[in-house]
């Protein structure tokens, strides 16, 4: 016997990022999720980002890591509330732990707040976790061919910031094709050239978070 | 191995219509887009784990791959598109938009028949 379905296998994880979407929208706060590879810099970008508006903006941070706390800290000596999520080995968040994660810190204060996913370039897109927006940081280290090698997760970013860009001249990293790649799977992608070690190109990336936050 | 969490929720959502059905299910079909990035070994794994000691265990799982698409800005011809060889098959241009990828669905539960 037969039952056909066709029915949303991740329904409950979308349930409960569309009861995030709603606290967001009710609070207005403009919610980031953050994805990137381990070590292209997600947590540097961010507390540098923090530093410089935390006098103008109220930031929070959920933080994911398979685990320690170490980043959730680094945010806290940054001057942002931060709630780290220690996931035990799932490579990803999932909507209900960012709902229960939104309680431990004054989230409905907060003008932005950044989830910063566990750094993974292919689990974290499958799964929305209630975010207005999503940022794929890629890192030039990581080399040139990420975007056609984890095109979903390209295909899915509001935002993609190119970080570590100070050390183009020292790489072999070909930035027009970079650009090329991401523009096959996302022609509406916004992207961002930076560092945030140096600061280079970080204004262009605070006006886009303002423009945000004002819309 | 986000297929993990996939595979919990595909037992869930068996084991809810097993309890309505009555009778033990044999078998079921999920499809899915290409950005959901399912590795169907891994996805078989993580479902025969999560089924394990269960109502659905030796179930078998059929996973259905729905192509991506895309519409080409010039000649408006959809077509099967692939990141790695992005021009349109009628007209060969490379400005064309990417169609929402197919969901991840549950498709279909086989049951065994009542007695």
């Amino acid at each position: 016997m037969k039952v056909s379905l066709g029915q949303k296998i991740l329904s409950r994880n979308e349930e409960c990022a569309s009861q995030n979407r709603d606290f967001f929208n009710k609070h207005k706060i403009v919610c980031l999720n953050v994805i990137s590879s381990p070590g292209a810099g997600k947590t540097s970008l961010l507390v540098r980002t923090i530093t410089d508006l935390r006098e103008r903006l109220q930031i929070g941070v959920i933080e994911g890591d398979i685990e320690t706390d170490n980043d959730a800290q680094k945010i806290l000596a940054a001057g942002a509330q931060a709630f780290q999520i220690q996931t035990k080995g799932a490579c990803h968040l999932s909507a209900e732990q960012v709902y229960n994660a939104l309680k431990m810190i004054d989230a409905e204060k907060m003008n932005l707040i950044f989830i910063e996913n566990v750094g993974n370039l292919v689990c974290p897109s499958a799964f929305d976790l209630g975010e207005g927006r999503r940022v794929v940081i890629l890192s030039v280290p990581e080399g040139d061919d990420k975007p056609a090698k984890y095109p979903g997760t390209f295909a899915g970013a509001s935002v993609v910031l190119i970080n570590k860009i100070d050390l183009i001249e020292h790489l072999d990293f070909n930035l027009q094709r970079v650009l090329a790649d991401i523009h096959t799977v996302n022609p509406n992608a916004k992207i961002f050239q930076l560092s945030a070690k140096t600061g280079q190109g970080m204004e262009a990336w605070y006006d886009w978070l303002k423009e945000q936050i004002e819309t | 191995m986000h297929e993990t969490m996939v595979a919990e929720s595909i037992l869930r959502a068996i084991t809810e219509q097993a309890e309505k059905v009555g009778t033990r299910p044999i078998s079921a079909v999920i499809s899915c887009g290409q950005f959901n990035t399912l590795n169907d070994e891994i996805m078989r794994f993580a479902f025969e784990t999560a089924a394990a000691g269960t109502v659905c265990e030796g179930m078998r799982l059929k996973i259905r791959h729905i192509p991506l698409r895309a519409a080409c800005r010039k000649c408006n011809t959809v077509f099967e598109f692939d990141v790695y060889k992005p021009n349109c098959t009628q007209c060969g241009s490379q400005e064309s938009q990417i169609q929402p990828d197919a969901p991840l669905l549950l498709e279909e539960i086989e049951f065994e028949e009542p007695q």
